[in-house]
């Protein structure tokens, strides 16, 4: 026993930590629940922590995934419970278990998000939201480090559902996890870019599930 | 969560100071609890869950089952504009319920830059500023934490303030409080009760009279107005709560670490320092107790990062052995151990060494002034051969950087006094070139210098500050006189320093000109993000309050001074004694060669003696 995986959730308040501050929460918890975790070599050691796929700050998460290391066996059954005996709220782990496959292999995101519309009512919406999500491509202009470039939105999005509810509408969607990374925003650029009238006043996403490239659950 | 929160958060820096919800934080049922309590920090959340003196009290507070304390920070300026145009009023981190809720404010006010910003929390709170605009008894709203001593720049503002260390006596309050309210007394009645109690200080039971030159006159007490209104302290802080347990924040803030307290008071008697008079007497902590609540906050809150804290560390009489059983825990963890404020005089260098094991990094000293004799005249009690041996040891043992700290404006200062930093400064330099080990690495050597703000309740709290044209004269002249290019020199301007030489020793007109100026928009003034000099100068002129008068001009020995009420511990003929051996630069023994009987033993129980 070396490389564990553990899966959690992060939701409510903890939407709001940083995934640089994540990294420290998680370090912290650990700490706590004297787990013997393993740290890397040199001179200024830090524990060998990664999470598979970064969220953003302000998106909640039922399926988060992170790697660790430890130094000796420890009972992995147990661990959930007591790291969540003493972690914020909205962190709850879930499972922990030894990884059969690299994080590598995820590809797909199920989303979930909730449109508010101000003006509007949810219901008048559906048809034409529907229609957009359906488009044959849907290029939309984003700021990466590289510069200004168009990511295809079509093909990346896939899935697209939406139903009414008292503030707007409530959607869900499958994205590219990776290659490309679709972030969830991206939704909301695209209706700003191509269809105004389209964009809600607030939108806010979770993650529901993460699959592999053949849409099987991924562990 | 609330909805305008929810589409705020998402665009502001930082949002997770805003939401709550960490580890340890106390959530309780509000229809159980009999009173709730907003402890506001008027700072930004990574200031206020750095101060120990608000995890100490949060925690004191809410060992009372049925009373529920939560925490309010001041937003940072984007949020604030955010609340405001959305109409949120300032809510509680715990419950998320609007601050104008709650039975009592407690603000803890531990530095004057602060005034505007507990001003602009009561204002988004949708409280009125005045007390006297708050006729009704709830909500209360008090302050405490340093800058009470003198209490009268924001006595307009709070029903009433407790000096002191709150432990016992904010419990007291709150539980009359909760009597007045059950019964139904008026705010006033509260009030003339709750002035009963030792540490609590109710302005609107005094009335400052003044002569025609702008002087107090008197501070008249009303009826049911006590003479004097003594501080209170803990007297065994072995016994006395200590939190443990504290929050966890989950988004750095400034000082990310355990606290382990080691004692409070300083037996030092640097005239300068405002600290070292008003948290006399000095009382310690026996060393078991300083490695039990280490191990345990460090255990409690995963932190790999823990300092002991006091004003002056070694001066701890148990450090060797504190020190030694926290790191026999701390080593194997890999948890790091740091201590602030050590003397340049009885720095122990093995300790160091044992300390900052992996960090290396700079060293820092405040000589405070740049010759012996003027460092007489404040009692700093640090030679030039102490300061340079202490920098020799540390170049042996391969340090390459000394920040040295120093004051302008010292009462006494001559150009000789000022020209003198740097032929420090040059010598520090001089003993790094005769003892390093490893000079290809080279040395950083930082002179800063700030202006000094002379402060009540110190020897110096009549004195004149040094105008901010006469600091930049010696300012020119320090960084002229430095020549060497291995030494740097940062100097603090001095507008700000200007201020709060008049907040600090301000009276009750000044608390007008702190609304006007928090009216043209001041708050969080202690940032430089935010601080205007300009605004200020304004706000006193529309006031028609001469800053000079406050910051740099001398008052006589006689003069009634506005927290002239206030009694912290220590005498004011000490404090005059104090002022005239300054002037003769004549030394005073630290309170472990000879105490000066300086009064403050008085405050702890018959038979208990100061420092142990
Ligand atoms: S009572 Fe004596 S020992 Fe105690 S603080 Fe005052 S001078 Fe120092």
């Amino acid at each position: 026993m070396d490389k564990l995986r553990l899966r959690f959730e992060k939701t409510g308040k903890a939407a709001y930590i940083s995934h640089l501050d994540l990294m420290r929460v998680v370090q912290r918890i650990f700490l706590r629940a004297e787990t013997p975790l393993r740290y890397s070599e040199g001179f200024n050691p830090h524990a060998l922590i990664s999470i598979c796929l970064p969220l953003s700050v302000g998106t909640e998460s039922l399926c988060e995934l992170m790697d660790f290391r430890v130094k000796r066996d420890i009972d992995i059954a147990a661990l959930p419970e007591k790291l969540n005996s003493t972690s914020p709220e909205g962190i709850r782990f879930l499972e922990c278990y030894e990884p059969e496959r690299k994080a590598s292999g995820i590809k797909w995101l199920r989303i979930e998000g909730r449109f508010d519309y101000d003006h509007v009512s949810g219901e008048n919406i559906v048809q034409p939201l529907l229609a957009f999500f359906r488009r044959e491509s849907i290029p939309v202009k984003r700021r990466t480090k590289r510069g200004e470039g168009v990511l295809e939105l079509a093909g990346n999005v896939r899935d697209f559902e939406c139903e009414p509810t008292q503030d707007g509408l409530r959607i869900k969607c499958v994205i590219s996890a990776q290659e490309p990374t679709v972030n969830p925003d991206l939704l909301i650029h695209a209706l700003e870019q191509l269809s105004p009238e389209l964009k809600p006043d607030f939108a806010k996403f979770r993650r529901v599930e993460i699959y592999d490239a053949d849409m099987g659950v991924f562990r | 969560m609330d909805k305008r929160l929810e589409r705020i958060l998402p665009n502001v820096q930082k949002p997770a100071r805003y939401t709550g919800g960490e580890l340890n934080e106390i959530i309780k049922d509000k229809s159980e609890v009999k009173l709730r309590m907003a402890f506001c920090f008027p700072d930004v959340y990574e200031i206020g869950m750095s101060n120990l003196g608000m995890r100490i009290l949060y925690g004191v507070i809410n060992n009372e089952p049925d009373i529920w304390c939560e925490r309010v920070f001041a937003p940072w300026g984007d949020m604030a504009e955010a609340m405001r145009e959305n109409k949120m009023l300032l809510y509680a981190l715990e419950s998320g319920d609007p601050v104008s809720e709650f039975d009592v404010l407690g603000f803890s006010i531990g530095y004057e830059m602060a005034y505007c910003t507990v001003l602009d929390m009561l204002d988004m709170a949708g409280i009125p500023l005045r007390s006297a605009d708050r006729p009704g008894l709830t909500p209360l709203v008090f302050a405490g934490g340093t800058s009470c001593c003198n209490p009268e720049p924001m006595a307009p503002f709070m029903d009433l303030m407790v000096l002191g260390e709150g432990e016992e006596v904010d419990v007291e309050v709150l539980r009359l409080f909760q009597r007045a309210r059950d019964e139904g007394w008026s705010k006033h009645d509260f009030l003339l009760e709750a002035a009963k109690i030792q540490g609590v200080y109710v302005p609107s039971l005094y009335e400052p009279v003044y002569n025609a030159d702008g002087t107090l006159a008197e501070m008249r007490c009303l009826p049911g107005a006590p003479e004097k209104v003594t501080k209170r302290i803990i007297s065994d802080l072995d016994s006395v709560y200590y939190p443990t347990n504290p929050i966890v924040p989950s988004t750095e803030i400034v000082h990310d670490r355990v606290n382990v307290e080691l004692f409070r008071g300083c037996v030092r008697g640097c005239r300068f320092c405002q600290a070292g008079y008003v948290y006399r007497p000095i009382r310690a902590k026996k060393p078991e107790t300083v490695i039990r609540q280490g191990i345990e906050s460090i255990r409690n809150t995963g932190s790999q990062e823990a300092t002991l804290l006091s004003l002056s560390s070694s001066d701890y009489r148990h450090l060797p052995e504190a020190c030694d059983g926290l790191l026999d825990w701390c080593e194997p963890r890999n948890v790091s151990l740091s201590l602030p404020s050590l003397r340049a005089d009885n720095f122990s260098m093995e300790l160091m060494s044992r300390l900052q094991k992996v960090r290396r990094g700079g060293l820092t000293f405040a000589p405070e002034a740049g010759t012996q004799r003027l460092r007489d005249v404040i009692n700093k009690n640090v030679t030039e051969d102490d300061l340079l041996n202490t920098c020799r040891i540390a170049f042996e043992g391969g340090w390459n950087g000394i920040k040295l700290y120093f004051m302008l404006g010292l009462p006494t200062e001559t150009d000789e006094d000022v020209v003198g930093i740097a032929d420090l400064a040059a010598q520090v330099l001089h003993v790094w070139r005769e003892s390093s080990p490893n000079k290809q690495r080279g040395v950083r050597i930082t002179v800063s210098t700030s202006c000094f703000v002379p402060k009540p309740h110190s020897p110096f709290q009549w004195e004149a500050q040094v105008t901010r044209s006469e600091y930049k004269r010696r300012v020119n002249l320090l960084r002229d006189s430095i020549t060497a290019k291995n030494v740097t020199y940062n100097w603090h301007d001095p507008d700000t320093s200007f201020i709060e030489a008049v907040l600090s020793r301000g009276d009750r007109r000044v608390g007008d000109a702190i609304e006007a100026a928090w009216r043209r928009g001041a708050r969080m003034e202690a940032w430089s993000d935010y601080f205007n000099f300009k605004r200020w100068m304004d706000a006193f002129d529309e006031c028609g309050v001469d800053p000079d008068f406050y910051a740099t001009r001398e008052r006589s020995e006689d003069e009634v001074l506005p927290w002239c009420r206030i009694d912290m511990g220590v005498r004011t003929s000490l404090l005059l004694r104090e002022k005239h051996r300054a002037y003769a630069a004549e030394l005073s023994p630290d309170c472990r060669v000879a105490c000066s009987a300086c009064g403050a033993q008085s405050l702890l129980p018959k038979g208990v003696k100061c420092d142990g």
